[in-house]
């Protein structure tokens, strides 16, 4: 393995991460959003608070790691992306502003009118991030930025196959956080909530199994590198995503709350990775691979060091932090 | 303006102008609240130190509310610092395409740092009553430790850009990359060492103006004293310690960036000794208006009683700063500065000599304005610092105008991001200020106001009569 691969490997892990964590913040606000009046969607309003409040900050930063690790390792196909993909980009980082913004300022918020305010723009922007993300990935997989960066800030997002993996990303990110919701309010014995959160989650479950067909239709007809590594070198990955969604499907019917979450992350998991496996060796589809964006030697190496350093410092005290709030002490207050 | 307009010819790149006004606008908003980021959790340990150590259950309460607060800014400190990682890609895409290999280390570290933050951030907001107390506060160690070294990867950034090393430019071909020599690079020490500083007096001022506005208010009782004390003490430290860290950072300015130093002190000519110039204004090559003190600018700027200070006559007039802007800058941010050491070590003569300044309107007075003033010399210092740079983005290697993109449409961005962040700022006001106003009504555990209606066990010190 190369310098190269070995520094886009530590990025595409963080990636995944971020898709994982991430995803399941986000996806909390669509819950969140379709939770009614605010008698109620007390319950599981305090519950989004709950779950997703001591982990977001630290789920946020997987994005901030794949950023400066793409800039710092494939400079010139960083700033093609970013040039190419500015509109989609920036409704995004609108989105993860508001998002973050609003969570904070509800949770403080003296009056119900004011928090109102702030939980429908934390839910709204909850799903156009991840909208805009998945629509940008979509175009960087299906080939659409070019080497120089001058591709059109319009045309090269605005296809089927970019719209329709925004939305594959949309209704992934909620199921997941459908089935980690699911879970803490079981953990919490709260019954009913648990209740409504599992047949709602059903619900975007079966959806997102459609919406994922859609995409692949399309990436099919529209991107042909992906597809033939989607269907060749990644079909694997593909299958273990379906068995994944189904799985947590049943395991949801049968209110196996705890097990349907890894179910779902394996789901949402081995899509994305079986999508890096695809693309690969490009960096950019049909326009650059890896190893001709790589930036300096000695700064790779010094990537992965940094990369290193993460999985000694980050990773357990990520991990104690999952772990605590998973305790009963966290989950009963 | 006329200054920045008249740097953005017609055969700049579109993208160049609003590309400029808006990482002014993000850095100079995510700066604040980054301050916040790095030296709250130092103040908020000491309080709660104090409380569990000592039984103290008003130093307690404040570490328990100062939590609250910083959870809040910290927040949108986040969002705001996002904003930048995208923009140093949307915005420069010459210098990140270019340069991105050599100054991506430090940023990458930054986000390895960001981690361990965001971490202990939430295991600290979310642990109070939830963990054993000793142990809770040891969160927050890591939490200030992570939020220094965070700062310091940023700051070599930037004085990379002031002093650019760790790579060479052979044939138009950036080569012999070594990102760690671009992080440590001249003055990255001294250039984090007076950010950090800063970054203590704008937090500390600030909170402690927050309690002298109570004790204004006629609030006078533990809680507020603790209040303002715990922060002044750390700004008090800061305060007389930033004079002089800016002036060794400033000591080699005459080599290091010598068109910069002319516009800081206004300087047409080279002159020996030079003069120090306080106020004044350029126009077309004339000075008017400045007071001239003989000698001090030799002393000021080169440590010595006769030694030049470079004009801006030894450079060439496409490699000007804008002068104007620099020089107001620069003199706003020592003019404050040194104003508010002396008010320091004022407090403390008086303090030693046994009396007490906070029972003194005035001094009150002073004290809460001193939090908005330490957050207008840090933004004057930045605007010294990167307009005097100018027309440099990084110093004698790449002009700002190659950094740019092309695209026109980065004014509805800068539109766009004025009016949100001018919504959040009122919001956090909003929101703050509801905090508080809920917290001297006696509520301890601000409940949001669309929980169920269920008794929530919590841990809640005792609380006193009166806070805020
Ligand atoms: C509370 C904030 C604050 C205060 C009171 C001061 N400064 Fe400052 N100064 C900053 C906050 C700051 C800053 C915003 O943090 C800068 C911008 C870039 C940097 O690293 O620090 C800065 C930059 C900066 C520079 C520019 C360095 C460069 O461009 O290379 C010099 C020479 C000084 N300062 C010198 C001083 C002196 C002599 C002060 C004496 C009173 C002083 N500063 C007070
Ligand atoms: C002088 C400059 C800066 C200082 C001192 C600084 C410091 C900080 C600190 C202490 C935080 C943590 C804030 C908190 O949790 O409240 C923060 C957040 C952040 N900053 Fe800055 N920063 C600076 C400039 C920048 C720049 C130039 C960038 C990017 C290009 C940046 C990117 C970020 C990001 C991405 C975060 C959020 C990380 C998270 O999610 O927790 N910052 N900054
Ligand atoms: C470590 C942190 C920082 C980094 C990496 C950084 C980087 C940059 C970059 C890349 C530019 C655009 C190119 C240029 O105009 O030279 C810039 C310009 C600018 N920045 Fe900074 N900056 C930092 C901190 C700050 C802060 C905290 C402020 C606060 C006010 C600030 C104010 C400005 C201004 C006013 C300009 C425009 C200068 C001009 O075009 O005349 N910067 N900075």
């Amino acid at each position: 393995m190369t310098l190269a691969v070995a520094v886009a490997g530590a990025m595409f892990i963080g990636l995944v991460a971020y898709a994982i964590l991430g995803g399941a913040d986000f996806g909390s606000g669509f819950y969140d959003l379709t939770a009614g009046s605010t008698s109620r969607g007390a319950e599981l309003r305090t519950q989004v608070d709950h779950s997703i409040g001591p982990v977001w900050e630290a789920n946020h930063v997987w994005l901030i790691y794949v950023l400066v690790t793409w800039w710092t390792a494939f400079p010139e196909a960083f700033a093609a992306a970013m040039s190419t993909l500015i509109v989609p980009l920036l409704f995004a980082l609108l989105g993860i502003v508001l998002r973050g913004a609003g969570f904070a300022f509800r949770k403080y918020s003296a009056t119900i009118g004011q928090a109102r305010l702030y939980g429908a723009i934390f839910a709204g922007s909850s799903l156009i991030a991840p909208f805009f993300l998945g629509a940008a990935a979509g175009a960087v997989a299906s080939g659409r930025v070019p080497a120089d960066g001058d591709g059109n800030v319009w045309t090269s997002w605005i296809t089927i196959t970019s719209l329709s993996v925004g939305a594959v990303a949309v209704a992934s990110c909620a199921f997941l956080a459908g089935t980690f919701l699911t879970a803490d309010a079981v953990r919490a014995s709260r019954e009913q909530l648990a209740e409504q959160l599992r047949r709602r989650t059903i619900g975007v479950g079966l959806l997102t199994g459609a919406l994922v067909l859609g995409a692949l239709a399309s990436i099919a007809q529209d991107a042909p590198t992906l597809a033939e590594g989607l269907t060749g070198r990644a079909a694997p990955l593909i299958g273990t995503s379906i068995i994944g969604g189904f799985l947590s499907l049943i395991l949801l019917w049968c209110r196996r709350s705890g097990a349907a979450r890894f179910g779902a992350l394996l789901a949402v998991g081995s899509v994305i990775v079986g999508w890096g496996i695809a693309q690969y060796p490009w960096l950019l589809v049909d326009e650059v691979t890896i190893a001709e964006a790589a930036g300096a030697p000695a700064t790779l190496q010094s990537l992965l060091v940094v990369a290193a350093l993460a999985g000694i410092i980050v990773l357990p005290a990520l991990a104690y932090l999952f772990r605590l709030t998973q305790t009963d002490a966290w989950t009963h207050h | 303006m006329i200054d920045l307009l008249s740097l953005a010819t017609a055969v700049d790149p579109e993208g160049l102008l609003p590309a400029r006004q808006q990482m002014a606008l993000s850095l100079g908003w995510h700066i604040i609240l980054a301050c916040f980021g790095v030296a709250f959790p130092a103040m908020i340990f000491v309080a709660h130190w104090r409380g569990i150590a000592r039984g103290d259950v008003v130093a307690l309460r404040l570490a328990q509310r100062w939590a609250k607060v910083s959870a809040v800014l910290f927040a949108i400190g986040a969002v705001s610092g996002t904003v930048l990682s995208f923009e140093m890609g949307l915005l420069w895409p010459g210098l990140m395409g270019e340069f991105g290999d050599v100054l991506g280390l430090p940023f990458a570290l930054e986000g390895l740092s960001f981690f361990v933050e965001a971490i202990f951030l939430g295991i600290y907001l979310y642990g109070w009553g939830r963990m054993p107390p000793r142990r809770h506060l040891l969160m927050v160690v890591p939490m200030a430790v992570a939020g220094v070294v965070g700062t310091f990867c940023v700051i070599s950034v930037n004085a990379w850009m002031n002093a650019p090393s760790g790579f060479r430019i052979v044939d138009g071909q950036v080569v012999d990359v070594d990102p760690w020599a671009a992080m440590f690079n001249d003055i990255v020490v001294l250039q984090f060492a007076h950010m950090w500083v800063a970054a203590y007096m704008v937090v500390g001022f600030t909170i402690a103006g927050v309690y002298a506005v109570g004790m204004l208010r006629g609030r006078r009782d533990r809680h507020h004293r603790l209040g303002f004390a715990i922060p002044f003490v750390f700004a008090s430290i800061a305060a007389v310690a930033q004079p002089v860290i800016g002036h060794l950072l400033g000591g080699d300015l005459s080599d290091r960036q010598p068109a910069k130093l002319a516009a800081f002190e206004l300087a047409t000519t080279t002159e020996a000794p030079a003069p120090l110039r306080i106020g004044g204004v350029l126009v077309d090559g004339e000075v008017y208006g400045a007071i001239e003190i003989p000698r001090l600018g030799s002393i000021i700027a080169r440590n010595s009683l006769t030694a030049p200070v470079p004009g801006l006559d030894t450079i060439p007039p496409e490699n000007h700063p804008p002068v104007n802007i620099t020089h107001w800058a620069f003199q706003t941010m020592v003019g404050i500065g040194t104003l508010l050491a002396l008010a320091v070590v004022l407090y403390w003569i008086v303090r030693w000599r046994g009396h007490d300044l906070r029972d003194r309107r005035w001094f009150l007075r002073f004290a809460a304005a001193a939090g908005p003033l330490a957050v207008l010399a840090m933004e004057a210092g930045w605007i010294a610092t990167e307009v005097g740079r100018q027309p440099w983005i990084v110093y004698g290697v790449m002009r700002t105008s190659e950094a740019a993109g092309s695209n026109s449409g980065l004014w509805w961005l800068l539109g766009t991001t004025a009016v949100i962040y001018t919504a959040m700022t009122a919001a956090a006001v909003t929101v703050l200020r509801s905090m508080a106003r809920r917290w001297r009504e006696g509520q301890q555990e601000l409940p949001s106001p669309y929980a169920p209606q269920e008794p929530n066990r919590h841990y809640d010190p005792p609380s006193g009569s009166e806070s805020s």
